[in-house]
């Protein structure tokens, strides 16, 4: 399809998503679509209180149904392992501990799975589930964030962790916020709100022996995967096999092995059989963790010319009772703009929930919301156009660590994005814009995310055909990870992308993080990079050996390749095949394996992705619906590996954001301590007619001290700062500044 | 989903039979509203009868007005050249409504039986008088940002139900004065629109005065002159396939800048679809007017009552109302 919005800069036509055919002819196998004879099928049975235990489950009917195999529960459930063997402790889980599933009678949080129906099918499965009579004795529960603020602490695993982040920051003096010549304050409020991949998260688990496991689970680590089960089962590492190949989406809510995976597992030691579990969308809100509520208290002081004097940023995020959940909220104030007085608090709030997990930009996303609406009102105070305001508050080294960048190009990106978008055009003064009877407002945010590599192997097999096979353990949850790696393969190594293979999503491959905090590019791109150049050494050392190929004394940094061969030089002789490498030496593959890591550059340096967004909306002033008009977004992350890929990456972000800005809130009724927003009809995420022309562009500098490739992780920084934007234009649009999310149109009315 | 009997009749007196014989066997038409309602364990048919092999999905003008089968799909009636050129409201709503995906498969008489989207009635956790009559109504003191801001009584205490009629399709219908044919094992029953729906009253559980066993075969839409100056404006709270926060269906009949006949229905707002004949009655005669809009929105809204969250309602409500007054005159 010709795209009028390419970047006139890209280098390159982007490999096509080398899965993309299977995608979209439904030829891709997903968790749920493994055939097995004999396959048996779980439906969950979940607590409707928020806070108690329970009495009796009755489940005679449920056991003579049709079909049934099996009614799990803690009063049958073959154990844990890992849990101890303690049943029915008559103490809650302390702090810090991992809910249990099927372990004792407590109850957490609605939602709660208590017991599980196996059946021969998914019907008479769901059919027992409703058979199944759960007695609750209630307690008093807590699940209003605000109600219960002021019991807000420093979370427990903080105040043992002096060196935490999350320890109360003052860098300057902490009160100079009191003095300053201009200030704003304000509280900003995120809900709850949930990953919703479009596929639900599913299992199949088949115990192969006694002591081997195999799980189909859509998570986003499998070797975290394996590790966790292996531990919860205290089975040896590699008798757990977890197999992820294929993933609709997950956004953070399949990082974690959650319980109702557990509760698979032990489902198929039960009934000794394969089952699968596939969660309803109703579950999907209780059973993978979401984005916490949030509150965010900001003030921002300023001379009259814009300086930032001084900061302060409390934020207090929810958790579990049983769990910690910290995310990083209040930690870019500190790095993101020069001031000279910063002070950061960040509280959690134990309620009876489930805990909380990492959603796209966790943390980041919540806080350049409250730092980058707190600026714009800053802007509106001072009358400075809010891109200047940033401009002169730019930090050209990281102000918190004093350490200089190690690459930092958002000068460009605001100069890109502020061209592209027209920003000029736009009038100082709120409420002054209009088009067709609508309210016209721009907006703009700023973006940062931290840089995040962690150590990840990668094998690479050259095969007597030229083809080649390259493998690492990690994941593809939607950005395309395997093009990627493909793309870097086949450059590195002069193979035409289709001669190369690129396996992931399967624990048996090597070491490698899971899909999350934007590492895989810079994590398992950088293992990949190592590997094909570890396999371009081994060809010339091979090539050498063979008398008169002209190798001898050839350097490897001279070594250059092109269409499956090996050249001396960029610019001589015919150099040789690698089939005839592997021929000449009656080879039939060539195998190297490498780990690549990060190392003393880390403290040398400060690691940021930096971008920003550039939004334009349409208020209409007769009903309070907001509509997006068109975004203009720019990233600094280093070196784009495929345009394509990255291009969708940033959409699919600023989609992200405008469903966190306009529609997604999972509300409680908090009577019941239980989510009454538990479908797609009631959660809005954003629909086509929702989403406008959102142009992409980046500066594709490579970052030269981050890792061998230059590339930082674009996945986070393009949902952080959106939903900023979009309520800085509602704001410039209408003059009304709407501090919790979402902006919904009863808040404009 | 329990275990359930499945046929499929040809005939509509073998399935108006089928129900008869069976207290609880339901009717299945699209199966949009009604397959979730089973998967959430609201309703367990012991028989399905499944109807789309009945001959009733013909969309045909009659003498004095238009008869769309019980089957037509709500994507046929919308694209249909009669509704298009007479009834151009109609089409509206229901393009307005759901998605392409669900309009091919939602039938006429499906829409008009669809029940309300209060999420306390389809969570079993929750009490919910329209499910569980006696149980109380979870959304009076409960999350009530789409509930209704009329139709509830309060003379003999506490509402029973504030929840609110989902379908867009239902508010155009309103509007336009139609009625529900229905048949049962006794022959045909004609049903005003106005009467079709209930208010929750003492029934709570009760959307429709239509009978257990009977079916819906048709909806009559009298021809009248609204070809040109009508307009359904919704009101949601993303741009497409979300169900409304408030809709209005206005129709008016002009004849040079004078109103000869008005009709206004609001959707979103009550337990049944809401019509403003009292607004009606204050448009005609008028000249097309801003005051006069304005006038009608305020008659509207006269007795409308909010709850904790449903309060922007009051304003939206009649803003919306000026907006699909203004829209459907043709001024702006
Ligand atoms: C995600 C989603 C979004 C939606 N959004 C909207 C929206 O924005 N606006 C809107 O108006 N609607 C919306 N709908 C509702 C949709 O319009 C209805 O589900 C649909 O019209 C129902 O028609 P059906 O034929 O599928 O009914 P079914 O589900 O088959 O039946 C519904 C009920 O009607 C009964 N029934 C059906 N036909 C007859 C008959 N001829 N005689 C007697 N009884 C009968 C059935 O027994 C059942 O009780 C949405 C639905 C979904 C799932």
């Amino acid at each position: 399809m010709a795209n009028a919005h390419q970047n006139p800069a890209e280098p390159h036509p982007s490999l096509d998503r080398v899965d993309g055919r299977l995608k979209v002819t439904g030829a891709a196998t997903y968790s749920a679509e493994y055939p097995f004879e004999n396959l048996a099928h779980a439906v969950l049975i979940t607590s409707t209180i928020a806070k108690g235990r329970i009495r009796t489950i009755d489940a005679k009917a449920a056991e003579t149904a049709p079909g049934v195999l099996a009614v799990l529960s803690h009063m049958n459930s073959p154990g844990v392992p890992a849990y101890g063997s303690v049943k029915l402790p008559a103490e809650r889980a302390p702090v810090g501990t991992a809910f249990r599933v099927f372990y004792d009678e407590f109850i957490y949080f609605s939602g709660q799975p208590v017991a599980m129906v196996v059946a021969n099918t998914p019907e008479q499965a769901r059919h027992a589930a409703s058979l199944v009579h759960v007695d609750y004795e209630s307690e008093k529960h807590q699940t209003d964030f605000e109600a219960n603020l002021s019991k807000a602490a420093v979370a427990t695993s903080v105040q043992r962790n002096k060196t935490s982040p999350f320890q109360d920051y003052d860098r300057g003096n902490p009160d100079a916020i009191y003095t300053a010549e201009v200030k704003i304050e304000a509280t900003y409020t995120i809900p709850t709100q949930h990953h919703q991949p479009l596929e639900p998260h599913a299992i199949i688990a088949v115990w192969e022996a006694d002591d081997k496991l195999t799980v189909y689970d859509k998570n986003q680590g499998v070797k975290s995967a394996q590790g966790n089960l292996a531990q919860a089962f205290k089975l040896p590492r590699e008798n757990v096999k977890v197999n992820s190949k294929f993933i609709g989406g997950a956004f953070g809510s399949g990082i974690r092995v959650w319980p109702h995976t557990v509760a698979a597992v032990l489902a198929a030691q039960k009934v000794n059989r394969p089952v699968k579990l596939v969660l309803g969308r109703e579950l999907m809100f209780t059973s993978v963790g979401y984005r916490p509520f949030t509150v965010q208290k900001i003030a921002i002081g300023a001379t009259k010319d814009g300086q930032f004097t001084a900061i302060t940023h409390e934020g207090t995020g929810q958790t579990s009772t049983y769990e910690e959940h910290l995310e990083r909220t209040i930690l870019a104030t500190r790095a993101m703009y020069v001031c000279p007085n910063v002070s950061t608090r960040y509280r959690l709030l134990n309620l009876d929930v489930n805990t909380p997990t990492w959603m796209r930009g966790p943390g980041d996303a919540t806080g350049m919301f409250a730092l980058e609406s707190a600026l714009d009102e800053l802007a509106f105070a001072l009358s400075i156009d809010p891109l200047e305001l940033r401009l002169r508050n730019h930090a050209d080294s990281d102000p918190e660590r004093h350490l200089p960048w190690s690459a930092k190009s958002l000068k460009d990106c605001y100069r890109i994005g502020a061209e592209q978008f027209g920003w000029k055009n736009r009038i100082l003064e709120p409420q002054t814009m209009k088009a067709d009877g609508m309210l016209v407002g721009y907006g703009m945010a700023s973006s940062l995310y931290g840089f995040h590599r962690h150590p990840s192997k990668a094998k690479a097999v050259l095969l007597a055909d030229g083809s080649v096979v390259v493998q690492s353990a990690t994941m593809d949850i939607g950005p395309g990870t395997g093009t990627a790696m493909t793309q870097i393969a086949a450059t590195m190594l002069g193979v035409n992308p289709k001669k190369i293979r690129f396996d992931l999503g399967d624990s048996g491959l090597p070491d490698a993080p899971g899909q999350n905090g934007s590492s895989t590019i810079p994590s398992v791109g950088s293992a990949v990079h190592a590997v094909c150049k570890a396999l371009k050494i081994k060809l010339l050392t091979l090539a050498v050996a063979i008398p008169g190929s002209g190798f001898a004394d050839v350097r490897p940094e001279d070594v250059t390749v092109k269409n499956g061969r090996l050249f001396p030089s960029a610019d001589s002789s015919p150099g040789i095949a690698y089939t005839d490498i592997l021929k000449h030496h009656k080879l039939t593959q060539v195998e190297v394996t490498e780990e690549s890591k990060p190392g003393a550059e880390r403290d040398q340096y400060s690691m940021y992705s930096f971008g920003c967004h550039f939004v334009e909306v349409h208020v209409s002033p007769v009903t309070g619906e907001v509509r997006v008009k068109r975004v203009v977004t720019c990233a600094d992350v280093g070196k784009i590996i495929n345009y394509k890929t990255a291009r969708s990456q940033s959409i699919g972000g600023v989609v992200g954001g405008i469903g966190m800005a306009l529609m997604e809130e999972s509300a409680m009724d908090h009577r019941y301590g239980r989510y009454v927003t538990t479908d797609f009809a009631s959660y809005h995420i954003p629909v086509h007619a929702d989403i406008p022309q959102i142009d992409v562009f980046f500066v594709d500098q490579p970052d030269p001290y981050v890792n061998p490739i230059g590339s930082k992780g674009l996945g986070e920084i393009a949902i952080v700062g959106v939903a900023a934007a979009v309520a800085n234009a509602v704001f410039h649009a209408t003059g009304k500044r709407i501090r919790q999310l979402p902006i919904t149109p009863d808040k404009l009315l | 989903m329990k275990p359930f009997h499945y046929l499929r009749p040809t005939t509509v007196k073998d399935a108006i039979n089928a129900l008869a014989s069976a207290p609880n066997a339901r009717f299945i038409a699209g199966g949009t509203n009604l397959i979730d309602l089973m998967k959430r364990g609201l309703v367990a048919p012991e028989k399905l009868v499944d109807i789309n092999s009945l001959p009733l999905k013909k969309i045909e003008q009659k003498a004095g007005f238009v008869r769309i089968g019980a089957l037509a799909l709500n994507s046929s009636v919308a694209d249909h050249t009669i509704i298009a050129a007479k009834h151009p409201l109609l089409a509206q709503a229901l393009k307005a409504g759901a998605s392409g995906q669900l309009r091919n498969m939602a039938t006429m008489g499906g829409n008009l039986l669809q029940r309300t989207r209060c999420p306390y009635f389809y969570d079993t956790a929750f009490p919910c008088n329209k499910r569980n009559p006696g149980s109380g109504c979870s959304a009076l003191e409960g999350i009530n940002r789409l509930h209704a801001i009329f139709g509830f009584s309060e003379k003999t205490g506490p509402p029973t139900c504030i929840a609110v009629n989902p379908s867009d399709l239902n508010v155009a219908l309103s509007a336009l004065d139609a009625t529900v044919v229905v048949q049962n094992t006794q022959g045909e029953r004609r049903i005003p629109f106005a009467d079709f729906h209930r208010l929750p009253g003492d029934r709570p559980d009760r959307d429709t005065t239509l009978e257990a066993g009977e079916l819906i075969v048709a909806v009559d839409i009298p021809d009248a002159p609204f070809a040109r100056n009508v307009h359904y404006f919704k009101v949601r709270d993303r741009a497409s396939y979300a169900f409304g926060l408030v809709s209005v269906a206005a129709a008016l009949d002009l004849d040079n800048n004078r109103i000869k006949t008005a009709r206004l229905a609001l959707g979103g707002v009550a337990h049944k679809p809401w019509r403003l004949f009292e607004a009606e009655k204050m448009l005609v005669g008028q000249p097309v007017s801003e005051t006069a809009f304005r006038q009608a929105a305020e008659v509207a809204m006269r007795d409308a009552k909010a709850f904790e969250h449903n309060a922007y309602k009051l304003k939206l409500a009649p803003n919306s109302i000026r907006q699909a007054l203004t829209l459907a005159a043709g001024i702006s």
